[in-house]
C-alpha cells in the first residue's frame, strides 16, 4: 500500500486516490498544425521510466483536488517536490 | 524426484546453458513463454534454428511464471478472437507436438454478469464468438449452477449473478511445464538460451538494428525480436523508439493446497475477480492493474482485498481457504488493451509486447505470428491489425470490455 501525500491533505493510504499519469503532458498548443503521428503521440504515447517519474494523483475521496508528485517507479519512494516543469515531454 | 501420480518427474536436463556465439540469425529477448513459442515456431514453421534467447533472469521465470494461467478465446472483436482462437487451437494439439504434458485441461470459463447491461453485453459477445466460429453459450443461474455448484447463484448477493458465458474448450494449463516443454524442443532443435544475462540496447547501423548489447558483450543478430513484456520500453527507449506502453503491476495470489472442490473457472468483470483451482490443489486468484506505473514486482494491499471480497462473496466456501502468497509481475499495457506485435521503424527490430493482463492464453498464436512477422519482415494475417501504426491511424482494437479484466 503506498502512502501518498497530498499537499492539502497529508499522508493518506493510496486507496483515497486517483492516478493520474504522466504529468506535465500539454493540449498541442497549435492543434491545427499536427498531423497525424504527432497526434496519435499526444494521445496514447507517455513516458514509462524505470526511476523517477512525475506524475498526477487527485485525492478522491479527500479534497477532490490534482496535484503532482515524483515517484520512484522501482522502488515506490515519493517526493513532494514538484519538479521545475520540463520544455517538452 | 518421484512422481506424484499427477505431474511427471522432471527430466535430468531439458536444454543446454551454452555460452553464446558472437553472431546469431535471430536473437529473440526474453525466454518467457513468448520468447519460447517464438523461437520454437521459427525453428518450425521456418526452418531457423541459429536462435538465441537472451533472458535477464532464468527461463520462464518471469511472468510466466507467475500468471493465472487461463485459456480462452471469447474475445469480442474479429481480430482478437481470430488471434486468440488461433492460439487456442495451438494449444489444443500443442501437448502431443511437443511430447510433453504439460496438463492443458480445457475446463471451460464462465463469464458472469452480474446487470442488465452486462447480460446484453455478454450475449452479443457469445453471438460475436459463434459467427466468428469460436465455441459460446449462454447459461442462465440455473445452468451455472451445474456447472460450478460452489458458485453462489441465489438471488441473494449484493451483485447477483444473473448468467453467464461458457467456453467450453476454454481451461488451464501448467505454465511451468509449458514452458519447459517449449524449450526442451527448442534446445533440440539447436536454439541457444542465454540466461542471466541481460539485455542493456541495441546495435544499430543507421535505421538497422544488428544486434543487442548485454551486461556481459555484445551479440551480433540479423533480426531482433523483443518479448520482453514489461520491460520492452526500457529497450525501445534507448533508441528513441517511444511505445504507447505503460508498465503495472499485476498481482495475483495462490492459497493452499485444497481437496478439488473448483472444477472450472470463473471470471468475473464486475465484481472483479477470476478464480480457478490448480492442477495441485491451490485456488488461483487474480484481477486487474495496480492503477500506477510501476517495476517493483509489488503492488497493494487494497488491490488484494478487493479481489478477495469479490472472490468470498462469489465462493462462500473460499473464506475457509488459507492465501498462501501473493505475487506482482510486471505487465505492458496498451491504451486499447490489444498487444503490438509487428516490424518497427528500425529495420530488422520487431517487438511483441503490450499484452496485458492477457499474454499467456495467446502464448502459442504470440509465437506463432511472431515467428512469422521476423522470418518474412512483415506481419501475419493474423497479427497485421496489430502494428504499431493503429496508434496513428486511429483503427484501434479496443478490447476493454471484452478483455473481462480491467486493464
Amino acid at each position: 500500500m503506498l502512502l501518498v501525500r497530498c499537499p492539502w491533505c497529508g499522508d493518506r493510504d493510496e486507496a483515497e486516490f486517483r492516478y493520474g499519469g504522466q504529468a506535465d503532458v500539454d493540449y498541442p498548443a497549435d492543434p491545427h498544425q499536427l498531423d497525424d503521428a504527432s497526434w496519435g503521440e499526444y494521445l496514447f504515447v507517455r513516458a514509462n521510466p524505470l526511476g523517477s517519474f512525475n506524475e498526477r494523483w487527485m485525492h478522491t475521496a479527500g479534497c477532490r483536488r490534482w496535484f503532482s508528485l515524483v515517484r520512484d517507479t522501482a522502488t515506490n519512494e515519493m517526493s513532494p517536490d514538484i519538479p521545475r516543469r520540463r520544455e517538452s515531454r | 524426484m518421484v512422481a506424484d501420480g499427477n505431474t511427471p518427474a522432471p527430466p535430468e536436463r531439458l536444454w543446454r546453458n551454452p555460452e553464446p556465439k558472437r553472431n546469431y540469425d535471430v536473437v529473440i529477448v526474453g525466454a518467457g513463454g513468448h520468447g519460447l513459442a517464438t523461437a520454437y515456431y521459427l525453428a518450425r514453421n521456418h526452418g531457423i534454428t541459429d536462435i538465441a534467447v537472451v533472458e535477464r533472469g532464468w527461463l520462464a521465470g518471469g511472468n510466466m511464471a507467475r500468471n493465472t494461467t487461463i485459456i480462452r478465446s471469447n474475445y469480442l472483436l474479429d481480430a482478437s478472437a481470430a488471434l486468440y482462437d488461433h492460439a487456442l487451437r495451438l494449444w489444443e494439439e500443442l501437448p502431443e507436438e511437443l511430447d510433453y504434458e504439460f496438463h492443458f485441461s480445457q475446463r471451460g470459463v464462465l463469464n458472469l454478469a452480474h446487470t442488465e447491461q452486462e447480460v446484453r453485453d455478454a450475449r452479443r459477445r457469445a453471438f460475436a464468438n459463434e459467427l466468428n466460429g469460436v465455441d459460446a453459450e449462454w447459461l442462465t443461474p440455473d445452468e451455472i449452477a451445474e456447472v460450478c455448484p460452489i458458485l453462489d447463484t441465489s438471488p441473494n448477493l449484493r451483485y447477483p449473478v444473473l448468467g453467464a458465458t461458457y467456453q467450453r474448450r476454454a481451461g488451464i494449463a501448467k505454465h511451468d511445464l509449458v514452458a519447459w516443454g517449449l524449450a526442451r524442443k527448442c534446445d533440440e532443435m539447436g536454439v541457444d538460451f542465454v540466461q542471466n544475462r541481460e539485455v542493456t540496447g541495441f546495435l544499430t547501423d543507421g535505421d538497422r538494428v544488428v544486434g543487442v548489447r548485454t551486461d556481459k558483450g555484445d551479440i551480433g543478430a540479423g533480426r531482433v525480436g523483443l518479448a520482453a513484456a514489461g520491460r520492452t520500453t526500457l529497450l525501445t527507449d534507448t533508441l528513441g523508439l517511444r511505445l504507447p506502453l505503460q508498465s503495472h503491476p499485476l498481482q495475483a495470489m495462490a492459497t493452499e493446497i485444497l481437496e478439488p472442490v473448483h472444477p472450472c473457472v470463473v471470471m468475473s468483470n464486475h465484481v472483479h475477480v477470476y478464480t480457478s483451482q490448480a492442477h495441485k490443489g491451490e485456488l488461483v486468484l487474480g484481477a486487474g492493474i495496480d492503477t500506477h506505473n510501476g517495476y517493483a514486482q509489488r503492488g497493494s494491499v487494497h488491490v488484494v482485498e478487493n479481489q478477495l471480497a469479490a472472490a468470498v462473496e462469489l465462493f462462500p466456501v473460499f473464506a475457509r481457504a488459507h492465501l498462501l502468497r501473493t505475487w506482482a509481475g510486471t505487465v505492458d499495457v496498451t491504451p486499447d488493451a490489444s498487444p503490438i506485435i509487428g516490424p518497427t521503424p528500425y529495420e530488422n527490430l520487431f517487438v511483441n509486447c503490450g499484452w496485458g493482463t492477457g499474454g499467456f492464453k495467446a502464448t502459442p498464436g504470440a509465437g506463432w505470428v511472431f515467428a512469422h512477422t521476423i522470418a518474412t519482415g512483415s506481419p501475419h494475417p493474423l497479427n497485421e491489425p496489430y502494428g504499431m501504426e493503429r496508434f496513428t491511424t486511429g483503427a484501434l482494437i479496443d478490447e476493454h470490455g471484452a478483455a473481462a479484466v480491467a486493464h
